[in-house]
């Protein structure tokens, strides 16, 4: 949306990310602050902002399958998973370094995306839907049973990376790593919608036919999609397993999948800012609805044992009510809010 | 590995398999009509099993009564879920859909699980009898064979309804071109809330008979993930293919399983199974054995 007085005269200048030295200003800092976050927090909310930024990895490149090329999946959870098995395969069991072990992730889940891709070419909506829910049975009972590789039931244990001889064992310097790497992903996510590669995602989702007669090559641009998402999935899923130090199946059942979904749903479809808003959401969530849970638990003791059923419950009426009442998330909302200052008091 | 054994596990894939039928049967009928693709199914038949088990039991309602009020609760409960949760939902995106199923589902569980605990329940008075009978040299529980031919008889029940009474043209009207059927002065709406009900009474009866069987838990909502290999296989709006599809997946994956573990000495094949034949079907056969092809061209 632009207003009167917010001339550009440029295509260069009307493509930009950030397009006002405010909002400039204010992404530096915001980065400055991330960077000196470490020193601000007690640990507990350094993890949880680590787990933030983890989230919003996968949550943008679930947004690029989902929400930009328009192809439903439901089993991002389960590309988290092959991206952290195959970093612990390559640190813990090959003994090979972090710096190798993370890309290698990306690239492994990249190749097990496209061949989960490939129904997409025949499917569409409901269809991939189900699909992909398929995809994520099927590679959960793999890490459960391919035992050489993923340890079974008994999970592996991995590293945290090292340069040289400085260690990031501490979770003030793992974060920094997580930073990094969070910020250049969404970055590179942004540019990408940019490039005659984004466009052509937005032009699949928005109608197949039409972008194959304007001669964009559907099951190209599908299995990149698949591709780049899961890349994504798979960098996002090998710093889970490094920050936790532990990789097991059941970290990457369907429920995680469900909360990926949810995350760019609640965010907002289509929109990079909206999976980081979205990932914001879903993960402090849960840690406040254990503190509500814990705090009702003292006052009524008969709670406490059905804490974790009731935040299932509470977790699904969020939804649920976010569904009815705010359909086009949280991205959109915030746009509006911000329409609605920039013009007060004369709404015209 | 003998004749017996795959006899065996053929007759219970069938019986886990018409369990299978129920739920899918309940998934095309709102599916058919609504478009709306339900990820609580297995929840609703969950929901069912243990209202039956507290009238059943914690009441003390004799079985008949009991099947009556659980289905009468059903129906209430699809009624609220249809207006309160999916009318507003209605011209949202498929995966807007999806997701306040899948939120309604985490309702429903977090609900049984407060209410009713985690533990196994098991129904008593047993309302089968507990003998077992013979069958082709096989010997089946006499429960076994009264669940298979209960959900035979709702399904041949719902294909006639569907193909002959008012209500079932109406909604396969609905199903066809909302905007025509609207104006031939079918309600839409009241169409909607029918199909959820249905959808919900089917699911309940479902949950009612394998919770005679085997017990109810909280893990009973798995049925309901086996309903998309089984609708897919059968074609996503059919009733005879969800018919068909259930027994179809309960068969194969019970077979699998047995032979996986003689031959190959590999366990719990009969979790990803299903899922397998799932997408060998959606490679070959997307539309499944009897569902509607969408022709499209460029």
């Amino acid at each position: 949306m632009h207003y009167c007085g917010d001339y550009r005269t440029s295509y260069e200048k009307d493509m930009e990310i950030l397009q006002t030295p405010v909002t400039k200003a204010f992404v530096a800092a915001f980065f400055l602050f991330l960077l000196a976050w470490p020193f601000v927090v007690k640990s507990e909310f350094l993890w949880i902002t680590m787990q933030i930024l983890i989230a919003v990895i996968g949550a943008v490149g679930l947004n690029i399958l989902t929400g930009f090329t328009g192809q439903i999946s439901l089993g991002q959870g389960a590309f988290l998973g092959v991206g952290a098995y195959t970093s612990a395969y390559i640190t813990a069991k090959m003994g090979l370094s972090f710096w190798i072990g993370v890309p290698a992730a990306g690239v492994v889940t990249a190749l097990a995306g496209m061949i989960f891709g490939i129904p997409s070419l025949r499917l569409k909506g409901l269809y991939l839907a189900i699909a992909t829910l398929a995809s994520q049975f099927i590679l959960e009972w793999i890490f459960l049973r391919w035992e050489p590789v993923t340890g079974g039931s008994f999970g592996i244990v991995v590293p945290r990376p090292s340069i040289g001889g400085f260690a990031f064992d501490t979770d003030r310097s793992y974060y920094y790593i997580v930073l990094v790497i969070a910020a250049v992903m969404v970055l590179f996510a942004a540019n990408l919608m940019r490039t005659r590669t984004g466009r052509a995602f937005m032009a699949v989702r928005d109608h197949y036919i039409s972008a194959e007669i304007m001669g964009i090559n559907l099951f190209k641009y599908r299995i990149l999609s698949f591709a780049v998402s899961s890349f994504y999935a798979g960098v996002a899923g090998a710093l889970y397993g490094h920050s936790l130090r532990y990789v097991s199946s059941e970290q990457f059942n369907i429920g995680v999948s469900i909360v990926y979904l949810a995350m760019i749903i609640i965010g907002g479809l289509g929109s990079i800012l909206g999976s980081i808003y979205g990932a914001v959401f879903m993960i402090l969530l849960p840690k406040l609805l254990t503190v509500v849970t814990t705090q009702l638990g003292t006052s009524f003791p008969g709670i406490a044992e059905l804490a974790i059923a009731l935040e299932q419950g509470i977790f699904g009426a969020i939804i649920i009510l976010f569904l009815i009442f705010e359909p086009d998330g949280l991205a959109h909302r915030w746009k509006m809010i911000k329409a609605y200052w920039k013009l007060y008091p004369f709404s015209y | 590995m003998t004749m017996q054994y795959l006899l065996q596990l053929v007759i219970s894939g069938l019986v886990i398999g018409s369990i299978y039928s129920a739920v899918a049967l309940g998934f095309v009928i709102i599916y058919k009509a609504t478009r709306v693709v339900n990820f609580a199914q297995g929840e609703l038949l969950m929901v069912g099993a243990y209202v039956c088990y507290a009238f059943l039991v914690q009441m003390r309602v004799p079985f008949g009564a009991a099947l009556l009020l659980t289905i009468l609760f059903s129906m209430a409960l699809a009624m609220l879920i249809e207006r309160m949760i999916l009318r507003p939902m209605i011209g949202e995106p498929i995966i807007s859909i999806i997701m306040v199923t899948i939120g309604l589902s985490l309702v429903l569980r977090s609900a049984v699980s407060v209410v009713w605990g985690t533990d196994i329940l098991v129904y008593t008075p047993k309302l089968f009898p507990q003998e077992t009978i013979t069958l082709a040299g096989v010997p089946v529980s006499l429960e076994f064979v009264w669940c298979f031919v209960l959900s035979l008889f709702l399904l041949a029940v719902f294909s006639v309804f569907f193909k002959y009474s008012k209500a079932g043209v109406a909604m396969r009207a609905t199903a066809f071109n909302q905007q025509v059927a609207q104006s031939m002065g079918i309600s839409v709406k009241r169409i909607f809330a029918l199909s959820w009900v249905i959808s919900a009474v089917v699911s309940g009866i479902g949950g009612v008979l394998i919770g005679n069987i085997n017990g109810i838990n909280n893990t009973l909502y798995h049925f309901g993930l086996k309903v998309f290999p089984a609708t897919i296989l059968g074609g996503l709006d059919s009733i005879l293919g969800a018919a068909l599809g259930g027994m179809i997946i309960g068969v194969l994956e019970n077979l699998s399983d047995g032979l996986c573990n003689t031959y190959f000495d590999l366990s719990g094949v009969k979790e990803v199974a299903p899922y397998v034949i799932l997408v060998v079907i959606l490679m070959i056969k997307p539309y499944g054995l009897f569902g509607t092809k969408e022709i499209e061209r460029v």
